[in-house]
């Protein structure tokens, strides 16, 4: 057992009088690929961009690939340092988004290269050489010199996460991955984030793949009304849900 | 690599010759030692008194006299062109020493300008078509719709008489037409302009006695007396020598009331060899050859006005797009202080007419002391009037860029800012490209509002033409052609840009049109 990469806890967040995240907690290990599952409105994709402070905490700690974001209940002012520490963190954690987000103005390459040569300032050579070893992971090898829009929805998002990966991250954090895609490309972007977590990486997925959160997770968080009802092994979420609510929401798959 | 281009383009603006040599000519106090003379008027339609003729050479009776005064005080004329509305503002501005446009001397200008001796004493003429019958006073006008020029006493006098119906022209060929084709039952007008623009003209006849009395005076500032006093001086022996007689006898202007002011002899000194020439272009219509021929004497003009009004143009445009650009992002991303800058300059900008807004820059701002060329006062007025309308299309450019691109570029690791430069302003600015196209054709047009600031872009050609050929329907259409035709390689490179920045690339590219642009 290794030191947690990610520790998250008592995390809140509310737009305007709707609470969101009720104090959220819990930890994750280097290596591990968590599924986090719920019903729609359950405030998952909430806490997800929180994770990487898309959206700014109310309150709690989050703790991830050694940056730590933190504000005590009642603070009405933003700590000034909080943007430098959250851009430190998004440096050190990739996401991929629903929608893909790709730079539709941009070759694939490009999408790729950017932020390593904007951000790290890699001489063009070792961005471009990175970038190409990354799109042949996600099994893009060929399509470098596309533009996102001549590209199916699948290799879109597998692009998204090369993308992603370029920037050699800690930790991927993946907002619903497959929601927007083809029923039949679903399995091409699945199968990338098997064989990134064959190789070690720590994955946080937001899915509505319950077959998926099942086959590849470490072990599934299951959210309601911005709380964590149940954090179990993936069998055992299956087999014997500890909760009333979780077993409700399972029982189609159980 | 950035600054750098933006200096270049700042020396590339104020390094151009044009503006420099304006710079010079607005400079008062260059105005004031120079052994030139620097005179005003607006010769535009200007006949005898100061105009260009088919030539283009600037000639008429008051260009040989203000010549002559030059001689006499040893000084080297230099003639500066402006609208007649701007003749007074310019010399309280120091634009110029002197006016001499047939301004008559009156009370109530005294208060403006100080006036030398007259050089001319004339009458107002009343004009009418052919075989209407003959009208003795004014007062037998009542009811009837009588035109004449703004500004003049002309029109003082019809408005002081009942009843009668006034219409101010601009332009006298323009009023001269009207009485032909039965818009107006006459024109009133001092005797000069009568004799060269209806005198030669069949369809129209002098009617009636003189009416009132002008006298045209040179305008000086206020506060330079000692100017007046020397061109009175060189005026005085103009006269003594019959030097001024020979003048206006040789444009037909010597009258029996000049004769008696200047108690000289009541017969023309010389025959009027200028009248005639001028009336002899009445005579010479034509087929279309003809009428093309006459359009190409003038071939130096149209081209100095299409590059000033190109020039002006793409000047004002790049301003417009820099200025429009900071004015989107502070609108759309500035915190407390700028955006609501931004908003007010938009709204302001957006909402008063831009040709209040060059007269204010050029005839307001020396009021505060900032004196500015005709140039710079166009080119500014333009650039950042089209501003305002360049950051609200920026701004839907900005808008309309899904939020997610921004959040991509944040995940990615990268500022606000560095999200701004390399994802979301690229994507926008391809997004713009069609309306600011169509502003940037807009403001070739718009461009033909700085001839109210002396300038003689395409449009001050064409009145120039105009009113030297006296047709308006050819000219025009020439000058709109133009206008259309330096607008379109304009509107084709844009094309090309958006096909080249386009973003799906599946759509074949579509063979190059022939017809500039027309047909894509």
């Amino acid at each position: 057992m290794s030191e947690p990469i990610v520790e998250v806890s008592n995390l809140r967040k509310s737009y305007g009088d709707v609470t969101v995240l009720k104090g959220v907690g819990f930890a994750v290990e280097q290596g591990d690929l968590v599924s986090i599952i719920g019903p729609s409105g359950c405030g998952k994709s909430t806490l997800l961009r929180c994770l990487n402070a898309l959206e700014t905490l109310d309150s709690g700690t989050i703790c991830m690939a050694g940056v730590t974001l933190e504000r005590s209940e009642g603070e009405r002012r933003l700590d000034p340092r909080f943007h430098d520490l959250a851009h430190e963190l998004r440096q050190r954690v990739g996401m991929v988004f629903q929608q893909f987000n790709l730079f539709p103005n941009k070759t694939i390459l490009e999408n790729v290269t950017l932020a390593p040569l904007v951000v790290n300032k890699e001489p063009r050579e070792v961005a471009e050489e990175n970038a190409l070893r990354q799109l042949e992971k996600v099994g893009l090898a060929g399509f470098a010199k596309r533009y996102p829009a001549q590209l199916s929805g699948g290799q879109q998002q597998r692009a998204a996460i090369a993308r992603a990966l370029a920037m050699n991250p800690k930790v991927m954090l993946y907002d619903e991955p497959t929601s927007a895609l083809d029923p039949m490309l679903v399995d091409e972007v699945l199968s990338v984030m098997k064989a990134l977590d064959a190789e070690g990486m720590t994955q946080i997925v937001v899915t509505h793949e319950i077959r998926f959160a099942r086959d590849a997770s470490d072990y599934i968080i299951y959210m309601e009304q911005g709380e964590i009802v149940e954090i179990s092994d993936e069998d055992e979420i299956f087999s014997s849900p500890k909760d009333e609510r979780t077993r409700r929401f399972l029982h189609r798959f159980i | 690599m950035k600054r750098f281009s933006l200096l270049c383009l700042i020396v590339a603006i104020f390094g151009s010759p044009l503006v420099f040599s304006d710079l010079r000519a607005a400079d008062p106090a260059g105005a004031k030692d120079s052994s030139e003379l620097k005179w005003a008027a607006a010769v535009d339609s200007n006949a005898p008194f100061a105009f260009y003729d088919a030539h283009n050479h600037l000639t008429g009776f008051e260009f040989e006299i203000i010549t002559g005064i030059a001689r006499h005080m040893a000084r080297e004329p230099k003639f500066i062109q402006n609208s007649w509305d701007g003749l007074i503002p310019g010399l309280g501005r120091g634009l110029y020493d002197c006016v001499i446009c047939g301004i008559e001397i009156t009370a109530e200008k005294g208060q403006e300008v100080l006036f030398t001796d007259p050089y001319y004493i004339t009458f107002e003429q009343l004009v009418v078509a052919k075989g209407t019958p003959p009208v003795s006073s004014l007062a037998e006008l009542s009811g009837r719709k009588i035109g004449t020029l703004e500004q003049t006493a002309a029109l003082r006098m019809l408005e002081e008489t009942p009843n009668v119906v006034v219409k101010s022209y601009a332009e006298e060929i323009n009023a001269y037409n009207d009485v032909c084709n039965g818009r107006l039952y006459a024109v009133l007008l001092d005797f000069p302009i009568a004799k060269y623009y209806a005198g030669p003209n069949p369809a129209l006849e002098f009617t009636g006695p003189p009416f009132g009395k002008i006298t045209y005076g040179i305008a000086v500032s206020r506060s330079r007396p000692e100017l007046a006093k020397q061109i009175n001086a060189a005026l005085g022996e103009m006269v003594k020598s019959g030097e001024l007689r020979d003048i206006l006898s040789r444009w037909g202007l010597w009258t029996p009331t000049m004769a008696k002011a200047l108690k000289q002899q009541a017969d023309p000194s010389l025959p009027d060899t200028e009248y005639k020439a001028f009336a002899a272009q009445f005579e010479q219509e034509g087929g279309i050859i003809a009428r093309l021929k006459k359009y190409f004497v003038y071939w130096p003009v149209i081209l100095q006005g299409c590059i000033l009004t190109l020039e002006i143009s793409i000047l004002s445009m790049v301003l417009a797009i820099v200025v429009g650009f900071l004015l989107a992002l502070m609108r759309v991303y500035g915190p407390f202080p700028l955006k609501p800058i931004a908003i007010l300059y938009i709204e302001i900008v957006r909402g008063t007419p831009l040709l209040v807004q060059l007269l204010i820059l050029f005839y307001g701002l020396p009021y505060i002391g900032i004196k500015l060329t005709p140039f710079l006062a166009g080119m500014l007025g333009l650039g950042l009037n089209y501003a305002a309308y360049e950051a609200e299309n920026y701004r839907a450019g900005l808008l309309a860029i899904p939020k997610g691109q921004m959040e991509a570029a944040r995940a990615l690791g990268m500022t606000h800012r560095q999200g701004l430069v390399h994802v979301v302003v690229p994507q926008a600015f391809r997004m713009v490209l069609p309306p600011v196209t169509n502003d940037f054709i807009s403001l070739l047009k718009d461009s033909s509002l700085v001839s109210a600031v002396t300038l003689i872009d395409l449009t001050g050609a064409y009145t120039r033409i105009a009113t030297q050929t006296f047709d308006y329907f050819g000219t025009g259409l020439l000058i709109a052609a133009i206008y259309l035709l330096i607008g379109l390689p304009f509107v084709r490179l844009t094309g090309w840009l958006e096909k080249r920045l386009s973003t799906d690339r599946r759509t074949p590219e579509p063979k190059p049109s022939f017809w500039l642009g027309l047909g894509a």
